[in-house]
């Protein structure tokens, strides 16, 4: 399927959730092709990056539920700040990164919530009253926060590898939580760096690589360097400077909009010529912390 | 004061927060963090595990900037192994709040209301689960009354304040066990667990530090000068820990 088709499939007001962490493995090139489209008023789940920052900025978030948002190597996402500073998105629900992933995997087995100790006696619990909490039934009678399902509508991340049949590998040395997002979604899209054939895949690295299983996805879009600006490692890192230009272009609605009209109303092949093509991006080492 | 920097002095009192500890992750969140648990590490507590913010745990300290040689690699800890690691309580992480206030709370997520921010900072991370789980220390590289404040404008983290404790949940694992700022070190056991002064950095004194503080700060029975880095520290930091000298800049 391709990355429209998949974006096709979103309705206004659905709630969406985004794979990978910070600016590494996002899945961009569905990002770019969301922003392209009509839809609107999203609620979005996302250990953020730029996926957010560029939701923000595009006008396409109406919710957002999260734990930090952060290019990693630049602490803070500069459209993200300018949403929230100017009032344009005071609607969050801002939770602990623990939670959010026991949210995710809440609405994955189908319960409708998980306890944990995170988030109680903080802000987290007070300004989200929509949060419960629960007493265990046992001796102790703990009182406990109930994490709620994060139940999604949709689901995009971005992987190394997929079969035609939607088996995906990751080659990057941590999964983040792709799986929990694929698992609580109505629909869920990969885009890979490249479609393999499934011995190919199988074949040639450690088993754990193969990540998510067929039952987790419903579309595989191939898209090389999808991730891009953010992390595919061990296929390429971050690409700062981009990073940096991205910032730069939430100064004023002007410079988002140059931005947009170069990086984002382009095709990808057109975006993966204008940072510099695939050889470029390949020679950007992985990031050092 | 001579023969060391401020810097270096604040890494050696940060240090000190991590003395006893056993086989927990140290996490110093921030450059002078980072090179605390390190210098913790190499000392008085070699039992201490050290990770590299991406998913790799190491048997020895990283050394912040250019990368040279390999990693000492001791295991896999990707970010949902962190979580069921310090939700079972063996961390020790350190770090830098935007504020920090009486009673322990720290804010990392924004300054002013939460529909529409006058600053919007980075959100809580893991913070919530981090200060209900496990021992968490803090680091304060500008003291004044804009950072260490009466009250925070959300608190990312728990504190001691009874009213933010809703009856039956479990306090237990709360530990938070240090701040060390660019004047002082401080702990959490003043009247009702509020901070409370341990010692004097020697560039520092008791009046500038109560004046750069946006409420009346308890003080330990005696309040000590804090102690310079000796020639070993002072060593492991210059050569081994940091020798590209990032703590240059440390303090702004």
């Amino acid at each position: 399927m391709t990355a429209r088709d998949a974006v096709a499939e979103l309705r206004d007001g659905m709630t969406i959730g985004i794979g990978g962490w910070g600016a590494r493995r996002k899945p961009m090139a569905l990002v770019r092709e969301i922003v392209r489209s009509d839809v609107r008023d999203l609620t979005v789940v996302s250990y953020g990056g730029p996926d957010v920052g560029m939701l923000c900025a595009a006008g396409k978030v109406k919710r957002l539920i999260f734990g930090f948002v952060s290019l990693d190597l630049i602490p803070l996402d500069a459209h993200f700040r300018t949403a929230r500073q100017s009032g344009a998105l005071p609607d969050v629900m801002e939770i602990d990164e623990g939670m959010l992933q026991w949210g995710l995997k809440a609405a994955m087995i189908r319960v409708p919530f998980l306890p944990c100790r995170a988030g109680l006696g903080t802000s987290v619990e007070t300004e989200n009253p929509q949060i419960e909490t629960v007493q265990s039934p046992y001796a102790d009678g703990e009182v406990l926060l109930a994490m709620p399902a994060l139940e999604l509508d949709a689901a995009f991340v971005h992987v190394d590898h997929c079969d035609e049949r939607g088996n995906g590998q990751i080659l990057g040395p941590d999964p983040y939580f792709d799986d929990l997002f694929c698992g609580a979604a109505k629909r869920r899209f990969v885009s890979c760096e490249s479609i393999l054939s499934t011995e190919r895949m199988t074949g040639q690295s450690c088993i754990h690589s193969m990540v998510l299983n067929r039952t987790l996805t419903d579309g595989v879009i191939e898209a090389p360097f999808g991730a891009h600006p953010t992390a595919c490692v061990p296929k390429y890192g971050i690409d700062v400077p981009h990073l940096q230009e991205y910032s730069k272009s939430a100064a004023d609605a002007d410079a988002w909009s140059r931005y947009r009209e170069r990086y984002v109303d382009v095709d990808e092949a057109s975006y993966l010529e204008t940072v510099g093509g695939p050889e470029r991006i390949l020679g950007i080492a992985a990031p050092v912390f | 004061m001579s023969g060391y920097t401020k810097a270096e002095l604040c890494i050696v009192a940060a240090a000190e927060a991590f003395r006893g500890d056993g086989e927990v992750l140290a996490s110093g969140m921030g450059l002078v963090p980072r090179l605390a648990a390190g210098l913790a590490k190499l000392t008085f507590s070699p039992d201490l595990l050290l990770n590299d913010a991406e998913c790799t745990l190491v048997s020895q300290p990283i050394s912040p900037g250019p990368r040279t040689g390999e990693l000492a690699v001791e295991g896999w800890l990707p970010f949902r192994k962190v979580f069921e690691l310090l939700w079972s309580g063996r961390r020790h992480t350190m770090n830098m709040p935007t504020q920090l206030d009486r009673l322990g709370y720290c804010n990392i997520s924004r300054i002013g209301p939460v529909a529409r921010p006058k600053t919007q900072l980075l959100g809580v991370r893991g913070i919530p689960g981090n200060t209900i789980n496990h021992p968490c220390s803090y680091f304060v590289p500008n003291h004044s009354r804009r950072t260490i404040v009466e009250r925070v404008d959300m608190a990312s983290g728990v504190g001691h304040d009874p009213e933010r404790w809703r009856p039956g949940v479990k306090k237990d694992f709360v530990d938070l066990r240090r701040a060390v700022t660019n004047l002082g070190v401080f702990d959490f056991e003043g009247p009702g667990q509020s901070m409370r002064l341990l010692s004097v950095h020697p560039w520092s004194s008791e009046e500038e530090i109560q004046k750069e503080t946006a409420f009346p700060l308890a003080r330990a029975d005696v309040v000590h000068e804090t102690p310079a880095p000796t020639a070993e520290q002072l060593r492991l930091i210059r050569d081994v820990l940091d020798p590209n000298d990032l703590r240059a800049t440390a303090l702004g």
